[in-house]
């Protein structure tokens, strides 16, 4: 955890805060219908710039990183705080783009890691709405094995040059900054020789390209390095520690998919896609409000979606009683993504062949969603990966034998091109 | 599940442990099974004496609870108990005391006898060949000059052999009403019915030509609907509760075997595609474990959304339970499908709990209606 939380800066009670917001968001915020929110395709630069203007409105209004520090532009509140405005902001339009990963995974792993520079740079220009921060971590060449990295960072007199490759960088076009991991000793063994550093991301050097997911969103993007030159200003922790850095930011990653970051603001959709399924509407778009089978198929997929609801409840609480060890934060990212794959594959039976060719009727978008059903099991990391830190963390079962243990990283195999 | 923070209720639940552990422990269950015994009533009243039959009764009526929470002191029952696979007539005694409770007028010496363990009662809902649909009976009671006349036919009434008493949902000139019938009445006639279980019993009862004085009604017509909601949620939870302590003691030992068991010179649980297996088998116990532990705070609160959030704990738990303790018998071998091993005495009561009182299905089709109505109401 971060030291952030403990010692609150104000005497106003949460009742006092969440009737200041009140009064403040009717004045200042657009207010929406949050069960059918603005659409935010990340993938667009145009949502960007609407939370880069909505932050600043909360900036400039004193309800900007609650929890954050105030030597750095926040609140210095503790987490009820940030409870109740997010209750109280649920009718507004919100920038909650900016959630992940500026907020909750960068700006939380540079509070932990970064230098003072880099805190009062970087966390009060996020807060400002000024930055946006993003993670530059996995690469072509590998994502589950996240400290294999190969993209390299040499010294060459005072600078870093960096040559390489980075993959599924959520909204990188739209970033000022992203957290890079690089190998800069390749004599140490695989976790010992990499630095993080902080990139700018509109850098000579860096060429950046969309990824075209298969429901055509262009959020993601791969960039790529032809010596990039960076300062020593650039590293964030120690040279050679940056393993530890990234440590923190799957940490904090993995605290923000269940819904435990205190960092985030504002809870509501990023848009009508992210709503979830209505399947009393969908039974009855389909003419199947009577049908014994359907309806079955249906309740199944709300009781799913309820006990993951109260999963993340108890697993937080539990984490936070010491009933269960911190690592378990990784079940919520497994049944997040079963829970999704439980809906995706039951509104796919229920719709049937209307599905899959377009009848007029906007039940193709059900067909569509299924075709990126997997999406909620890889990205922050795949449940493989999730269920092998529940066996090894939470059990406590061995690991398998790992040929690249101990061993210098350069005499370590990779893939065969 | 236990309040750490009361010390009165911790030393309920370590008595309470330590009483199954010596009295009620899988050996015994083996005994009584060979000896063709559910359970041995002076130890169902040694057990109302530590205080399991009070906990949903009133201090009024008799009854009172450490913590002041009986709902949620008796879930926790349910789960030690499921912990050893307990005998014993836990879950009818406390269905038919959730609705007596509730309409006591004339009930109270029958109270009085359920919560000092002398005598036990079960509720006598199901029907032959019909499934769970407890606001659509078969028998009938009609009105006589001194009360009613039962007719017709119940089964699947659990300890139905060993009760003194049957809560009898019937149809009654048109509207579904509860009556307190004792076995020994003439024309009531039990006939024992096999189970998957080892110990628990079930029994057909023949109601021909019973007759009741009119006090043995419970509650009033207008009532029927919610008392028999009220025992539906109980005997519900505790189901589910009962499962969560059967999951969590099998699955301790199962991961023990995947750290114990060596195959090709390492322990079963170090390989990946097993230690996955074990994941999914903690992922869901903790899913179980937190619709459960849902189910009972609504129901302990007598929140108007308890009734879903007992069918979705109903419908996970059931769902999942089952595939899970099938899970623990392929990662334990061909041992796991043994009568010398426990393992089927936790697969038996998980199947019966998963079945009885609404299949998954049921109360998937139950979570649907209710959240179709919640959407025009």
């Amino acid at each position: 955890m971060t030291d952030t939380t403990t010692a609150p800066a104000t005497t106003e009670s949460v009742a006092e805060f969440a009737a200041r917001a009140r009064a403040w968001l009717a004045e200042n915020m657009p207010r929406i219908d949050p069960e059918s929110p603005p659409e935010s395709d990340r993938g667009e630069e145009a949502p960007w710039l609407r939370a880069r203007e909505l932050q600043k409105t909360l900036y400039d209004g004193g309800f900007a990183g609650i929890c954050f520090p105030r030597e750095y532009g926040g609140l210095g509140l503790p987490i009820e705080y940030q409870r109740a405005f997010d209750e109280e902001s649920k009718t507004y339009e919100m920038p909650v783009i900016l959630n992940t990963p500026t907020f909750t995974i960068c700006a939380a792993t540079i509070l932990d890691t970064g230098s003072e520079e880099q805190k009062k740079e970087h966390i009060s220009g996020a807060l400002r709405g000024d930055e946006v921060l993003v993670q530059l971590l996995s690469e072509p060449s590998g994502g589950s094995d996240l400290a294999g990295v190969i993209t390299r960072a040499d010294r060459a007199g005072d600078k870093w040059v960096i040559n390489g490759a980075k993959t599924w960088s959520t909204s990188a076009f739209a970033a000022d900054y992203g957290l890079m991991l690089a190998r800069t000793d390749w004599d140490m063994p695989k976790h010992e020789g990499l630095t993080m550093f902080l990139v700018p991301i509109n850098s000579p050097g860096i060429t950046l390209r969309r990824i075209k997911q298969v429901n055509g969103s262009v959020e993601f993007c791969e960039e790529f390095f032809d010596n990039l030159e960076l300062g020593d200003d650039a590293v964030v922790g120690e040279v050679n520690e940056g393993w530890h850095v990234a440590s923190r930011q799957l940490y904090h990653e993995r605290r923000a998919v269940g819904g435990g970051s205190e960092f985030a603001s504002g809870i509501g959709a990023e848009g009508k896609t992210d709503v979830p399924i209505d399947w009393v509407e969908l039974l009855s778009a389909t003419g199947q409000a009577d049908n014994e089978r359907a309806r079955e198929r249906a309740g199944r997929a709300i009781v799913h979606r309820a006990v993951q609801e109260r999963l993340i409840d108890h697993v937080y609480h539990g984490v936070l009683d010491g009933s269960l060890p911190p690592a378990a934060g990784s079940i919520i990212r497994i049944t997040h993504a079963e829970t999704h794959q439980v809906g995706f594959d039951t509104a796919v039976a229920l719709t049937g062949d209307s599905a899959v060719v377009d009848g007029d009727d906007d039940l193709i978008r059900f067909g569509e969603r299924y075709l990126s059903r997997q999406t909620a099991a890889l990205g922050g990391g795949t449940t493989e990966i999730a269920r092998n830190i529940i066996g090894e963390r939470v059990l406590g079962f061995p690991r398998e034998p790992a040929a690249d243990r101990g061993v210098p990283f350069k005499q370590v195999k990779r893939n065969k091109s | 599940m236990t309040d750490a923070a009361n010390p009165e209720v911790l030393l309920f639940a370590s008595t309470t442990q330590s009483f199954l552990e010596k009295e009620a422990s899988l050996s015994r269950l083996r005994e009584l099974h060979a000896a063709g015994i559910a359970f041995d009533p002076d130890w169902w009243r040694r057990a109302a004496e530590l205080g399991w039959t009070s906990l949903l009764v009133p201090e009024e009526l008799g009854g009172g609870s450490v913590s002041g929470d009986g709902v949620k002191d008796l879930a926790m029952v349910a789960e030690l108990a499921g912990n050893t696979v307990a005998p014993g007539p836990l879950h009818p005694v406390s269905t038919v005391l959730a609705g007596l409770v509730e309409a006591p007028e004339n009930h109270e010496n029958t109270i009085e006898s359920l919560v000092t363990g002398d005598v036990i009662a079960s509720w006598a809902v199901y029907e032959p060949g019909r499934s769970w649909a407890p606001m659509n009976p078969g028998v009938t009671a009609t009105s006589t000059d001194t009360g009613y006349r039962l007719d017709g036919v119940k089964d699947r009434v659990e300890a139905g052999a060993d009760s003194g008493v049957l809560l009898v949902v019937a149809n009654c000139e048109g509207a579904v009403q509860q009556f307190l019938v004792p076995t020994d009445a003439a024309g009531v006639r039990v006939e024992a019915q096999r189970s998957v279980d080892l110990v628990k019993s079930y029994a057909r009862v023949h109601f021909e030509g019973v007759e009741i004085d009119a006090s043995a009604v419970v509650g009033r017509p207008g009532q029927t609907a919610d008392l028999i909601s009220r025992q539906s949620q109980i005997a519900q939870i505790l189901q589910c509760a009962e499962v969560v302590g059967i999951l969590d003691a099998v699955l301790t030992f199962t991961i023990q075997w995947g750290f114990d068991r060596h195959s090709f010179g390492r322990p079963l649980g170090s390989y990946q595609v097993l230690k996955h297996r074990y994941a999914d088998l903690k992922i869901w116990f903790e899913a179980c474990r937190a619709a459960t532990n849902a189910a009972v705070a609504e129901v302990a609160g007598r929140s108007p959304d308890a009734e879903m959030a007992v069918s979705v704990a109903k419908s996970y738990v059931g769902e999942y339970a089952p595939r899970m303790l099938q899970d623990c018998i392929q990662l334990h071998g061909g041992i796991g499908v043994t009568w010398e091993h426990d393992l089927h005495l936790f697969l038996r009561r998980v199947m019966l709990d998963r079945s009885m009182f609404g299949t998954p299905e049921d109360h998937n089709l139950r979570v649907y209606a209710l959240t179709a109505d919640a959407r025009s109401a």
